[in-house]
């Protein structure tokens, strides 16, 4: 499904299904026009599709720590970082790696690797999450 | 048009990331975990949804352009910046942290509870951080 998706995004309209990409770019304005529309009308779909499901077959476990100086540090580093980096999983790591995107490669590589070293030290050596 | 097709897209992109668990983030960290109980399957997820990309990217280049008009993307630029390996890195350190990256931090905004909506908050202030940081650290 998020492949297809991804897909009927790039036949479609042209465009690379990214969600950092897509957020990033509504919020700090560089998305104007109809690209603007098209990006919010990509929104409206990811946030308003799982929320309608939810009511209809409830609510899956999202598991999510409630340790609020986690969640802010951890948002903050999301959002500066897929933006520093231009991408997250969906836009390097489906799209850009289907292409064999040389960046999305790499940059694939790092944030996996950046990832279980993060949860290796903090599960395995703190203890803290 | 345009707006349609990007709704669809959005639709399916989120249901998949729900239904294939992308938005539990104890599974997330637990395929993060290699060091402890590796939980593998989201690769497949992750597999999964490159399969029918590639068959898209390769489709559009037979492809004069998209059904909805405008251009298909440029070829990707091939130059590995300071900003993509710091980003990536920062980028994953927070992933790792809570097990949420953009995607599924949408998906689950409306019903992901109190802690699902700072977590987008603090990622869209994280967004805007990024312009002056860039050049702060002169990243180009």
């Amino acid at each position: 499904m998020i492949g297809t998706a991804g897909a009927i995004l790039l036949l479609g309209t042209g465009r690379i299904m990214g969600a950092s990409g897509i957020l990033g770019s509504l919020i700090d304005g560089s998305a104007r026009g109809t690209e603007r529309l098209e990006k919010l009308g990509f929104l409206v779909g990811l946030i308003g599709m799982p929320a309608l499901a939810v009511v209809i077959f409830g609510a899956p476990e999202t598991n999510l720590t409630v340790n609020a100086g986690l969640v802010v540090l951890a948002g903050l580093l999301v959002g500066i970082g897929t933006r520093l980096g231009n991408g997250c999983t969906s836009g390097h790591g489906v799209c850009g790696i289907s292409r064999l995107s040389l960046r999305a490669i790499v940059a694939t590589v790092l944030f996996l690797c950046a990832g279980m070293a993060t949860v290796g030290l903090l599960r395995h050596g703190l203890g803290v999450i | 048009m345009r707006v349609a097709l990007a709704f669809a897209a959005g639709s399916l992109f989120g249901l998949g990331l729900v239904i294939s668990g992308m938005t539990d983030t104890s599974k997330v960290q637990g395929w993060l975990d290699i060091l402890g109980a590796w939980d593998p399957t989201l690769a497949f997820v992750l597999a999964g949804a490159i399969l029918p990309m590639a068959l898209a990217w390769r489709l559009s280049r037979r492809w004069s352009g998209p059904i909805a008009g405008g251009a298909f993307p440029a070829a990707p630029k091939r130059e590995i910046g300071r900003d993509l390996v710091l980003g990536a890195l920062l980028f994953g350190a927070g992933w790792g942290l809570v097990g949420l990256c953009p995607g599924p931090a949408l998906a689950a905004l409306v019903w992901g509870g109190p802690m699902a909506v700072l977590f987008l908050a603090a990622m869209a202030a994280g967004m805007m951080m990024a312009i002056p940081a860039r050049r702060h650290l002169r990243l180009a």
